[in-house]
């Protein structure tokens, strides 16, 4: 830390922070220019065919409907490399609730009102949107998502497998997840004097004013895309969605500024979701633990229109040590809405498998879960074989035993009763990849002695201007509250988005190099500043993209302890702990905020969060809030997060690795583990619901 | 591709509500209203002003809006919600849902809590509405907003106003006496509930936060009873 006390690690409280609790931060919907007006979008009732015809008449003749816009006459866009994006353009209905029309109106109600107006009708054709293993569509595809080969595999996997004294064969269902962020997607375009005005709910406004352009075919200085506040992503809105193209249409159509704000019934099928997972996993062991060979199968969904594959085995290539490994990825184009990011893509779902499978394996060779982990621990990446920049998974999962007293526990399953209720405790390992993108920055000295660092991140709830103001006043040697951090337009200098745990380390890369070149010229200058200040800028392209030698990635180690009701088949957890090695920690306060938000989604993941892919409707049906169960306060007890303060020099200036995601990584399979060390039944499929424990309890699974 | 034939569908802009009571009032078809005034002059006076006249779809209310009297002529199919955020400008009650499902737009009416999603804000004529906005006394934070930023309550901060709002809702209730599903049966009745973390995450248990700030809020309403 600085001797002037900037606390780069301190825990400086959200800047924002007054503005949120005020109710004076506004997001996109909430930008009341003069003249705007609503527009609400049709989504289609079915689940494939063609628009034969659409009725407008009706609609138009309400009062306050300005415009009703179709594929027949809304603004032609030009090709979209994101074929999501493709709204308005033609006939085709490729799943169920695509957009096919928007109507423009007055007020809210005006708009709403003339949406339920509009008729239109179809050619309906048969649909198949169910996802099984041995689906004739299934293939295994060049990549997963993030470039990630889909295949890989060393050794003699299935001939280890087959000759190993202890043998886990085991099969793992993930339902379809909703990210469901508390601010639907929206936005508001105004178009005004040859500019284009965009305040869009995104995770990434560099992004979407790059899209907007090419689509719209326009320049992109006569853009500004501002994401000033961001009422939560979770991955959905890291890339441009619908809503920001259908505003920009009804604003180019009617010349009026344009809210889209979409219902969230709508959300499931427009803004993607996670895909539904399939995972065989098998581990083959020496008697001792000791993995001899891994295979993880990996089978999923993608929609018709694009090809998005959840990497979920690619965790299992870097963690744990076996000389024979195979993981693989079969995707299965459905008539579904595109599945795309949420929290720890690959990582959530593929360590639920891998992770479960171990508290299998650990149960069969009859080794404590946490040894187990230890056994394992490799020396190297066993995928690529670099050596990991910094790899501290043993102290977590050791602190974490230490301090959820574990040393206490008894391994025996449903060993442990109060009243109708059983107790049981679990372990899982959580790991996420370092990723890094290039970013410009400023830094501005200020005359009066106050700086200015402009960038365009994004605050999605991360704290993305607090903690670049401590990168920036730790760089510049200044106390913190001389130093001010601009981020969300897309006027500012481009960054790349809040997004796979990487937004803290792009962005802060940028600023710290832009804050270190301005100290310098500070340094350099005698007498009073001149008027303008002095300034000072970064682009981090060659640097921040530059491959590494090292094997990068955090861990952690997740413990829960759950009761089960016999009666009801309820499942509560009662204690939660993280334990954390993510580099350098920027901010204890918004960092801690991260880990237990993440661990509160993963306890979601495990208990009460499910969507269901209905084959006759073709349609999500949990696909409200009512129905769709995210957890509530009475489901989460106080939860800990800890971490250990780790040096790694390999990963950037601040040393830091992303925090975003790892939360979620490893939680849901230390309950799952919790409920079978409580219940004795091991589930398999998530998430684990009153019906389902309450029959696993009835008979042997 | 076997066509299977054709259907007529109006439910696109459905947005799943199709439940009775929830506050939607739209009516496919209705015929222009001949009192509210087709014409630009009359949409624009039914979004920003309060001179449209009273007719068969739209009636004056004055609501009493965190303190001052506010006289507007509202489309009946209008809910508190849309009224605060679209007609006073008063954005702090955010929109989740839109269904009474998440809590994103809860403020007071007469001193309640309430999801202002569900409520037709013609219905509301001389109630005294508490937002987020009117929280604070004058220049300063109400403590309980005070105790959200010591204790790093939200993240987004798109629940917070709802889970202030509600949060005061819910110490005047226990205060009052209301019990909730955790107190004790056994306690006496019309006596104020103490508030431990478990009735706290109980009574606010109505208010969804996909961040995850849960404990820290409890905390924060914990720094505030006490």
């Amino acid at each position: 830390m600085a001797d002037t006390g900037t606390a780069l690690g301190a825990p400086a409280e959200r800047r924002e922070g007054r503005d949120k609790v005020t109710g004076s931060a506004r997001y996109a919907a909430e930008q009341n220019i003069p003249g705007r007006v609503h527009a609400w979008p049709v989504a289609a009732g079915i689940t494939r065919g063609t628009i034969r015809a659409i009725d407008t008449g009706t609609a138009l003749a309400l009062p306050g409907v300005l415009a009703v816009l179709t594929h027949d006459d809304a603004p032609r866009l030009a090709p979209a490399d994101d074929p999501t994006l493709a709204v308005l353009q033609d006939r085709r209905v490729p799943h169920h609730g695509w957009f096919v029309a928007l109507v423009v109106a007055e007020t809210l109600e005006e708009a709403r009102a003339g949406a339920a107006a509009v008729r239109v009708e179809y050619d309906v054709e048969e649909h198949d949107v169910t996802l099984t293993e041995d689906h004739p569509g299934a293939y295994t595809p060049e990549q997963a998502n993030g470039g990630n080969p889909a295949h890989r595999e060393q050794g003699h996997p299935e001939e280890a497998f087959a000759t190993a004294d202890v043998r886990v064969d085991a099969r793992y269902r993930i339902p379809p997840l909703h990210n469901h962020p508390m601010e639907p997607h929206a936005a508001t375009a105004h178009r005004s004097g040859g500019r284009l005005l965009v305040h869009d709910s995104s995770q990434g406004a560099t992004t979407v004013r790059a899209t907007l352009a090419s689509l719209f075919r326009l320049p992109e200085d006569d853009i500004t895309v501002v994401s000033e506040h961001v009422g939560g992503g979770f991955g959905s809105k890291g890339t441009p969605r619908p809503h920001v193209v259908l505003a920009v249409m009804a604003a180019l159509r009617t010349g009026r500024p344009v809210t889209v704000a979409l219902p969230r019934r709508l959300l499931p099928d427009a803004v993607g979701h996670r895909a539904p997972t399939l995972h065989r996993f098998r581990l083959g062991a020496a008697a001792d633990g000791t993995l001899v060979s891994s295979l993880h199968e990996v089978t999923t969904h993608t929609s018709r229109i694009k090809e998005f594959v959840e990497q979920a085995a690619v965790p299992s290539r870097i963690m744990y040590a076996a000389p024979h490994r195979l993981t693989t990825h079969r995707v299965v184009p459905l008539d579904v809405p595109s599945p795309s990011w949420m929290r720890a893509p690959g990582e959530a779902p593929g360590m639920y498998a891998l992770e479960s499978a171990m508290d299998e394996l650990a149960v069969a060779t009859g080794l404590d879960p946490v040894e187990l982990r230890i056994v394992n621990e490799p020396d190297t990446d066993p995928d690529s074989g670099k050596p990991f920049s910094s790899r501290h998974l043993i102290e977590c999962l050791r602190e974490g035993a230490r301090r959820f007293g574990w040393a206490q526990r008894d391994p025996r399953p449903r060993s442990r009763t109060e009243g109708p209720l059983l107790v049981g405790t679990g372990v899982a390992s959580a790991t996420y990849p370092v990723m890094v993108s290039p970013a410009r920055a400023s830094a501005h000295a200020l005359p009066d002695g106050r700086f200015a660092v402009r960038i365009n991140a994004t605050d999605i709830g991360t704290g993305a201007r607090t903690v670049l103001a401590q990168i920036a006043a730790d760089a510049l040697g200044v106390p913190l509250d001389r130093v001010r951090a601009e981020v969300g337009s897309s006027d500012l200098p481009p960054a790349p988005l809040a997004g796979g745990s990487s937004g803290t380390a792009s962005w802060g890369w940028a600023v710290h190099e832009a804050c270190t070149r301005l100290a310098a010229l500070l340094a350099a200058h005698t007498g009073p500043l001149p008027d303008g200040g002095l300034r000072a800028h970064a682009d981090t392209a060659g640097s921040a993209d530059a491959g590494s030698d090292w094997a990068r990635h955090a861990f952690g180690a997740h413990f829960a302890e759950v009761t089960v009701d016999t009666v009801s088949g309820e499942v509560r957890v009662r204690r939660l702990l993280g334990v954390y090695a993510a580099g350098r920690i920027l901010n204890a306060r918004t960092a801690r905020s991260q880990f237990i938000g993440a661990m509160t989604m993963g306890l979601g993941m495990a208990l009460t969060e499910g969507s269901t892919m209905d084959a006759a409707s073709g349609d999500f049906v949990e696909s409200d809030l009512a129905s769709y169960h995210v957890p509530v306060h009475a489901d989460v007890p106080d939860i800990e997060a800890h971490w250990i303060d780790e040096d790694d020099p390999h990963l950037n200036p601040m040393g830091s690795k992303g925090i975003g995601e790892i939360g979620i990584v490893g939680t849901a399979a230390a309950i799952g583990n919790a409920v079978h060390h409580a219940a004795g039944v091991r589930y398999r499929e998530l998430p684990l619901t009153p019906d389902r424990v309450l029959e696993g309890l009835a008979g042997p699974l | 591709m076997d066509s299977m034939g054709s259907r007529n569908d109006s439910a696109g802009a459905d947005d799943g509500a199709g439940r009775p009571g929830n506050g939607r009032g739209a009516a496919p078809g209705e015929p222009p209203d001949p009192a509210g005034g087709t014409g630009p002059a009359g949409r624009s006076a039914a979004r920003h002003g309060t001179s449209r006249p009273p007719g068969r779809h739209h009636s004056e209310v004055t609501l009493r809006v965190n303190g001052t009297p506010r006289t507007l002529t509202v489309d009946h199919r209008s809910v508190l919600l849309d009224v605060l955020r679209e007609r006073l400008d008063l954005v702090g009650a955010k929109k989740g849902c839109d269904h009474g499902q998440c809590g994103s737009c809860t403020v007071l009416v007469d001193g309640r809590r309430v999801n202002s999603c569900l409520l037709p804000a013609v219905a509301l004529d001389g109630c005294d509405i508490t937002t987020v906005e009117g929280l604070a006394d004058g220049g300063a934070p109400h403590p309980l907003q005070q105790a959200f930023l010591d204790r790093d309550a939200f993240q987004c901060g798109y629940c917070t106003p709802g889970q202030l709002c509600s949060a005061v809702g819910a110490v005047a209730e226990a205060e009052a006496g209301h019990p909730s599903l955790v107190t004790d049966p056994g306690a006496p009745s019309g006596r104020p509930v103490p508030l431990g973390p478990d009735e706290i995450r109980e009574r606010l248990s109505g208010n969804l936060c996909r961040c995850g700030a849960y404990p820290n809020i409890v905390r924060a309403v914990e720094d505030v009873i006490r």
